[in-house]
């Protein structure tokens, strides 16, 4: 198992909370530091997507596209032709999700390195509601051949992945969220495109998560222990090229299997995992996240917790899962 | 460098009549793809690549030179002949249109053929490519004195992200990018002022901060003519609306927007390509 240090306070909570755009903020402008090809696309919301502080070191490597999401990506496509790697923000429910069609054509078929980062994705966006909360966007990019998913788990490993994608040479999508989040990785944390990390070894129960539900499996994982199920938690920072070596060493290990995530299931990461063990392993799987429907309106805390997906409703479900499962327990069960 | 020929005037239109004769039978050789469009755009294709763009068929990628994005890529095979003739790949290679395991495929593809410089298909992304690449030479790279071009079809500015992109290029004032629109007045259902009307197109371009030229996109002399009108002007984004006759040069096709996305038969094929070579006095 790789070295996986993660910051926590005494009482489990990590010690502070950030926008995972914030770490964006920080790694677009270290990557154009980095790299004079390096340039940068908004669509009117230049602070929002922390792009700012890129365009005040670099003006001239920074684009006004207007509110306008097709035009964003497909000019990005030109830059890139033209040599330069670029990166274009918006909302995700904007970018991709207005423009899916014009990052399949003239970013991931036509092979440009644009990278096209959604912020404010998840029911982390709250007040503004279902239109703004973007839930479908793992689905959308990871079936696009080419192109490269990242759901960071916080702005630490946010900035990591920025300056990973920066370098990478080809397309990617960045999933990032709008409000505070816990920072619970440290600066010598690894990160790696493709890589998924084992944060806590156990045996009763793997649980895999992506984005902001990797902090609260963490705090599941306690909660479990306190129950006596000892759970492995498997971070999967990079949804595609999905590492299924980690995952499926982990699925062996217990024998059963819970994702989480702050998007739709269907198509998402939760089924990302299913087809890899459905074809390699068949195991009993466990997908919590969006369950086809939309978000509303709330806090993101209460809606989290209206989902289930506080490490607390977390630890319950997965609890009550894999008790199922050891009461009707063949082979491979979670007793091994 | 610059190993691309220099063509005359009598020599552009006759590069234009192998184009087209090409064009005819690539489409019969395929059985499938569209025939009005590609026709209608000969001249403006022979007359970028045979006389107006800086480029080297031998160095695609050639960092001096012009480039040139197709934006409707269903008019694919006026650019492959274009592309075989000034020497990019073999001129037999065209035969292999829309076959498996060609590099000619049915809408361009850029990573699969030397000498494309995007991915199209899709309406209405071609000139937000363009205008990206002119922003990086221009406003990026200070590279003044290399020119995007942009071939776009009449029908696919219905699509919003061509609008975009103009309101974009005029903001930025990207006095060497180029548009060209194939002015042929058809689409797929129709006519375009009834499918859905596009005129005043020089005021609409206008108003988005465009320099508008007009002119007969079969006239070599006046195509280029206009090209060279448009590079004068640096201060401003230009645009050539081209009037083409969709099917020119092939009396049966000739303003039929029937024959937008078919294929001649070998026979009609052979009858047209007769056509082209007695009206050449070939």
């Amino acid at each position: 198992m790789t070295e996986y240090p993660i910051q926590r306070s005494a009482d489990g909570v990590a010690p502070v909370q950030e926008p995972m755009r914030a770490g964006f903020g920080r790694g677009l402008l270290e990557a154009g530091r980095r790299d004079e090809r390096v340039v940068a696309l908004c669509a009117d919301l230049t602070e929002s997507t922390m792009m700012h502080m890129f365009r005040d070191e670099f003006p001239k490597r920074f684009v006004e596209v207007g509110i306008a999401e097709q035009n964003l990506v497909t000019v990005a496509s030109g830059m890139a032709r033209a040599g330069k790697v670029p990166f274009t923000s918006s909302y995700a429910a904007f970018s991709p999700g207005r423009n899916w069609e014009q990052i399949k054509t003239t970013a991931a078929l036509n092979d440009m390195p644009v990278k096209v980062v959604g912020s404010h994705t998840g029911v982390n966006v709250g007040p503004d509601g279902a239109t703004h909360q973007m839930l479908e966007d793992i689905a959308l990019m990871r079936v696009m051949p080419n192109m490269t998913v990242v759901a960071p788990a916080d702005s630490i490993e946010a900035e990591k992945a920025t300056l990973a994608i920066a370098a990478s040479g080809s397309p990617a999508y960045l999933r990032l969220t709008r409000d505070a989040t816990p920072v619970f990785t440290l600066p010598e944390t690894p990160f790696e495109l493709g890589r998924a990390y084992v944060l806590r070894e156990g045996t009763d129960v793997t649980i895999a998560g992506t984005g902001t539900m990797t902090y609260e499996l963490v705090v599941a994982a306690d909660l479990l222990e306190q129950l006596g199920i000892d759970a492995e938690v498997v971070h999967v920072p990079t949804i595609k090229p999905l590492d299924e070596q980690t995952l499926l060493a982990s699925a062996r290990k217990t024998g059963l299997v819970v994702t989480a995530e702050e998007a739709q299931i269907a198509g998402g990461f939760g089924g990302a995992v299913a087809e890899l063990l459905s074809a390699q392993l068949p195991t009993r799987l466990l997908r919590l996240g969006i369950d086809d429907r939309y978000g509303e309106s709330g806090s993101p805390r209460e809606l989290l917790e209206a989902f289930g997906l506080t490490g607390q409703h977390l630890a319950a479900r997965i609890e009550a899962f894999a008790r199922g499962a050891l009461a009707t327990a063949g082979a491979g069960s979670a007793s091994a | 460098m610059n190993p691309a020929p220099l063509l005359d005037v009598p020599e552009l239109k006759a590069q234009a009549d192998r184009t087209r004769i090409s064009i005819l039978e690539m489409l019969a050789a395929a059985k499938s793809g569209h025939s009005a469009g590609p026709l209608g755009m000969a001249e403006i294709l022979t007359v970028l690549y045979f006389n107006v763009m800086k480029h080297d068929p031998a160095d695609p990628d050639w960092s001096e030179r012009d480039v040139f994005f197709l934006s409707n890529g269903h008019t694919a095979p006026v650019l492959y002949a274009t592309l075989a003739h000034s020497g990019y790949f073999p001129v037999e290679e065209l035969l292999t249109l829309r076959q498996y395991g060609s590099r000619l495929q049915g809408h361009p593809e850029r990573t699969a053929l030397p000498g494309l410089e995007n991915t199209s298909g899709p309406l209405g992304s071609g000139l937000s490519q363009a205008a990206g690449y002119a922003y990086a030479l221009q406003h990026i790279d200070d590279e003044l004195h290399r020119f995007t071009y942009v071939a776009m079809g009449d029908g696919e500015l219905n699509e919003g992200n061509i609008w975009e992109a103009a309101m974009f290029a005029g903001k930025y004032k990207l006095g060497r990018l180029i548009g060209i629109v194939d002015r042929n007045y058809i689409q797929i259902d129709g006519l375009t002022e009834d499918v859905m009307p596009l005129d005043d197109l020089r005021a609409k371009w206008e108003s988005f901060g465009w320099h508008v030229l007009e002119v007969d996109g079969h006239d070599v002399a006046g195509l280029m003519s206009a090209i060279n009108q448009a590079k004068a002007v640096a201060q401003k984004p230009s645009v050539i609306l081209a009037y083409t006759v969709p099917g020119k040069g092939v009396p049966f096709m000739e303003y039929d927007y029937r024959w937008h996305g078919k294929p001649p038969t070998p026979e009609q094929a052979t009858q047209a390509v007769a056509g082209i070579r007695q009206g050449a006095g070939a």
